[in-house]
C-alpha cells in the first residue's frame, strides 16, 4: 500500500511538472507556446508517444521490446517498397502495418513459445529487423511518395495548428487508456505484472496475453513507421536510430515500474510531453544539441533513482517511527526492496489505477 | 565538349565579364541586420567547424544581426529537422544547410519556404531543387573525377598502371566520380592504363587489405587514386609501413594527411574547402533574404570579389577542389 500510494503521487507529480513546465516556458519564451512550436513539438514526440503506449503495457507485464525502432523503420521500408510496386498508398500503408504486426508476432512467439527472455530476443531482432531494412532498401531511400501523402506531414489539420499525426495519437491514447484502466484485460495486465504464476493460477491466459501485447507493440511501431514516413517524406534504412531508448525512458519516467505491475497511461502521456516540451524549451533558449542529449539521459536517471531514493527514505522513517529506539542502521539494507511493490500491496491499488 | 563543360566555360567567361564590370553596381548589397541560421550535418565534425568559420566571416561582411551555428549531434536528416523547425519558429531570414539526408528534410523545407525563409544548401544538397533556392556545391562530379586523374598523371609522368581504391561499391558519389575518371583517362592520358577499381568500404582495415591486394596483383603499379578520405589515409599508412614507392593521391582530410605529406608518402591530394563553401553559401543566403537572388539559371551573385553563376536548378559550383601539398598542408591541417 505504501509504495502504491507513492507511485500514484509520482504520476500526479509528473502531470504537475508538465503543467509547470508549460506555464514557465510560456511566460519566459515568446516562441514556446506558439502554434508553430506546438505543431513541431507534437510531430517530434509523435512516434515516441505511439510506441510508448504498448511499451507501457509490455513493461507492466514485466516484458520489454527493444526492437521497436527497427520495426518502425522496417514498416516504413515495406511501405515504400509496396508503394513502388502497387502505386497505391492504401496497399502501401496496410503492408507497412502488417509487417509491423508480423515482427511483433515473431518477437512474441520467441518469448512465449520458447520461453526466452524478451530482453535477449528483442536485442536480437533489433539487429535482425534493422538488417532487413538495409537488405530491402540498400543504400537508396525511397522518396517518390505522392505529394497528397507527404503533404500530411506538412499541412496541419484544417482549422487548427495541429499536425495530422495528432489523430492516431489521440485515438491510441483513448484506446490504451480504456483498455488498461477500464477493462478486465487491463486488470489482467497488472495481475501478470505482480506475478506470472499467481496470475496463471487465477485463470489468466498469461502467455496468450503476452503474445498479443508483442503483436500490438509491433503494430503500433508500424503505425509510428507510417507517421515517420509521412513526416520525412521518405523511407530510409537508417531512420529512428535509438528511438527504443527514448520510448523506454519516457515510459519509466511516466511512472511505469521497470519491475512491472504498476503504471498509468496518463503518466506516460505526461512523461512524453515533458520530454518534448523540455527539449523544445532548451533548444529555444539556445542550448546546443550536446546538452540536449545530456538532458534526455538525466531524465531517465531521475526517473529510476528518485522513486528508489524516496521509498528508501520513507522506509527508513517508517522504521524509525515504529521503533523509536530501534537500530535504524540495520533496517536500511532492506530499504531498497520496497521500491518494488509487493504483489499484495500493488494488488490493492488496482482500483486506484482507473482513469 | 559536353554540355556541362560548355556551361562551365560559359559561366567562366561570364564571370570574367562581370568582374570587369564590377564598378557598376549591378546588384544591391545585402540588407544589414539579417538573422541567419547555419545548420551543419552535425556540430561535432571538424570539417563543419571550418564550414562555419566561412559562414561567420560572411555574416560579418553582410552585417547580419544573428549568425547562429545550430545542428544535431547525429548526422541524419531527422535529427536536423528540429533545427530547421527552430529556425522557422524563431523567424530567421535565411537558413544555410548542409543536408545530411537528401529526402527527409523536404517537408520541413517546404514549411520554411512557406514562412518566407530563404534556404540555401551548401556542401550537401537535397534531392528536390524546389525545396531550396540555391545549392552551393564543391565542384561537378566531372571536375572532381578529372582533377584526381590530373594529379596522379602529374606525379607518375603521364604513363604506367593506375588503380582506384574506392569506398563501398554502392557509394553514389564515388561511383559518379569514377565514371568520369574512366571516361577522361583514355582521352587525356592514353599511356596510363587503369587496371581496376578496389573497394575498401570506407573501413581502414579493409582499405589497407585492398591496397596490399593491388600491390600483389600488380607489382608494377605506378599510382593509386583513392577518392575517399578513409581510403587515401589507409593507403598512405600502408605505403609508409611497407616502404612502397607507388604514387598516391585522391580526396583526403588535411588534418589526417599532414604526416604523410610531410613524410613524403603523398605529394599532393585534394578536397573541397569547407570554409569557402560556408562563406559562399552564407553570402548567397544573405543575397536571397535581401531579395537579390532567386532560383534562375544564369542568375549571378558576388562573394569575396568573385562572381558565381547559377546552373539549372539553382546549382552553384565553387570550382576545382582545393589541393594540398607540403607548402600549405600545415595551415589547412589546423583547420579541418
Amino acid at each position: 500500500m505504501k509504495s502504491g500510494s507513492f507511485r500514484l503521487s509520482w504520476d500526479k507529480g509528473i502531470v504537475l511538472l508538465l503543467l509547470l513546465l508549460i506555464l514557465f516556458g510560456g511566460r519566459t519564451n515568446e516562441f514556446f507556446l506558439t502554434g508553430d512550436n506546438v505543431n513541431f513539438l507534437i510531430g517530434d514526440v509523435s512516434e515516441i508517444m505511439l510506441i510508448a503506449f504498448p511499451m507501457a503495457l509490455l513493461i507492466i507485464v514485466k516484458e520489454i521490446d527493444l526492437s521497436v525502432a527497427s520495426i518502425l523503420t522496417l514498416s516504413s521500408a515495406v511501405c515504400g517498397i509496396a508503394w513502388q510496386a502497387s502505386q497505391s498508398m492504401t496497399v502501401a500503408i496496410l503492408a507497412g502495418l502488417a509487417v509491423g504486426a508480423l515482427c511483433g508476432l515473431v518477437n512474441g512467439l520467441l518469448v512465449t513459445k520458447l520461453g526466452l527472455s524478451s530482453l535477449a530476443v528483442t536485442i536480437g531482432t533489433l539487429a535482425l529487423y534493422r538488417g532487413l531494412c538495409y537488405v530491402a532498401l540498400g543504400d537508396m531511400p525511397i522518396a517518390d511518395f505522392p505529394t497528397e501523402f507527404t503533404d500530411l506531414g506538412y499541412n496541419p489539420v484544417p482549422g487548427t495548428f495541429l499536425p495530422w499525426v495528432v489523430v492516431p495519437m489521440v485515438v491510441a491514447a483513448i484506446v490504451f487508456w480504456y483498455v488498461l484502466h477500464g477493462t478486465r484485460t487491463g486488470r489482467w495486465l497488472f495481475a501478470i505484472g505482480q506475478g506470472d504464476e499467481a496470475a496463471q493460477f487465477s485463470g489468466i491466459p498469461v502467455l496468450r496475453v503476452k503474445l498479443w501485447l508483442f503483436i500490438l507493440t509491433g503494430f503500433m511501431s508500424g503505425v509510428a513507421g507510417i507517421a515517420y514516413t509521412v513526416r520525412f517524406a521518405s523511407s530510409s534504412p537508417d531512420g529512428a536510430l535509438g528511438f527504443e531508448l527514448l520510448v523506454i525512458a519516457a515510459v519509466l519516467f511516466g511512472g511505469v515500474a521497470i519491475a512491472g505491475g504498476v503504471g498509468t497511461i496518463w503518466g506516460v502521456i505526461a512523461a512524453v510531453l515533458i520530454w518534448g516540451f523540455s527539449q523544445s524549451y532548451l533548444q529555444l533558449i539556445g542550448w546546443d544539441a550536446n546538452a540536449l542529449v545530456i538532458v534526455s539521459g538525466m531524465l531517465l536517471l531521475i526517473s529510476v533513482t528518485i522513486p528508489r531514493l524516496l521509498s528508501t527514505i520513507r522506509d527508513a522513517l517508517a522504521h524509525k517511527t515504529s521503533r523509536p529506539m530501534g537500530r535504524g542502521g540495520v533496517s536500511s539494507p532492506s530499504g531498497g526492496e520496497t521500491a518494488h511493490p509487493s504483489p499484495a500491496a500493488a494488488g490493492h491499488d488496482q482500483g486506484s489505477h482507473r482513469g | 565538349m559536353t554540355s556541362l563543360t560548355k556551361k562551365v566555360a560559359i559561366a567562366a567567361i561570364g564571370a570574367v565579364i562581370v568582374a570587369g564590370l564590377a564598378a557598376a553596381p549591378a546588384q544591391a548589397a545585402p540588407k544589414p541586420g539579417l538573422k541567419i541560421a547555419v545548420i551543419p550535418k552535425a556540430i561535432n565534425i571538424g570539417y563543419f567547424k571550418g564550414w562555419n568559420d566561412g559562414a561567420q566571416k560572411a555574416c560579418k561582411e553582410v552585417k547580419a544581426a544573428k549568425c547562429d551555428y545550430i545542428g544535431p549531434t547525429q548526422a541524419t536528416g531527422p535529427a536536423q529537422l528540429k533545427f530547421i523547425n527552430q529556425a522557422i519558429q524563431q523567424r530567421y531570414n535565411a537558413i544555410v544547410l548542409s543536408a545530411a539526408d537528401q529526402n527527409a528534410l523536404a517537408p520541413a523545407l517546404k514549411k520554411a519556404k512557406a514562412a518566407g525563409i530563404c534556404v540555401i544548401t551548401s556542401d550537401a544538397d537535397v534531392a528536390d531543387p524546389k525545396t531550396r533556392t540555391a545549392a552551393v556545391l564543391p565542384a561537378s562530379a566531372q571536375r572532381i573525377g578529372e582533377a584526381e586523374v590530373d594529379w596522379i598523371a602529374q606525379e607518375i609522368g603521364g604513363k604506367g598502371k593506375v588503380a582506384i581504391l574506392s569506398a563501398a561499391s554502392t557509394a553514389a558519389n564515388q561511383n559518379a566520380w569514377i565514371d568520369f575518371m574512366k571516361a577522361y583517362l583514355p582521352k587525356k592520358y592514353p599511356n596510363i592504363q587503369l587496371v581496376g577499381t578496389y573497394y575498401g568500404d570506407d573501413d581502414a582495415t579493409k582499405s589497407a587489405q585492398q591496397f596490399n591486394q593491388i600491390l600483389t596483383e600488380h607489382p608494377d603499379i605506378a599510382g593509386i587514386i583513392s577518392p575517399t578520405t578513409v581510403g587515401i589515409r589507409a593507403a598512405a599508412q600502408e605505403k609508409k609501413s611497407k616502404g612502397s614507392s607507388v604514387a598516391i593521391t585522391g580526396l583526403g582530410l588535411p588534418s589526417e594527411m599532414k604526416d604523410y605529406v610531410l613524410g613524403g608518402q603523398v605529394k599532393k591530394f585534394g578536397l573541397w574547402n569547407p570554409i569557402d563553401l560556408g562563406y559562399v553559401g552564407t553570402i548567397a543566403a544573405a543575397e536571397c533574404a535581401s531579395g537579390n537572388l532567386t532560383q534562375k539559371a544564369g542568375g549571378k551573385f558576388t562573394a569575396g570579389g568573385k562572381t558565381y553563376t547559377q546552373l539549372p536548378n539553382g546549382i552553384i559550383f565553387l570550382g576545382d577542389p582545393a589541393t594540398f601539398d607540403k607548402a600549405n598542408i600545415v595551415k589547412f591541417a589546423a583547420i579541418y
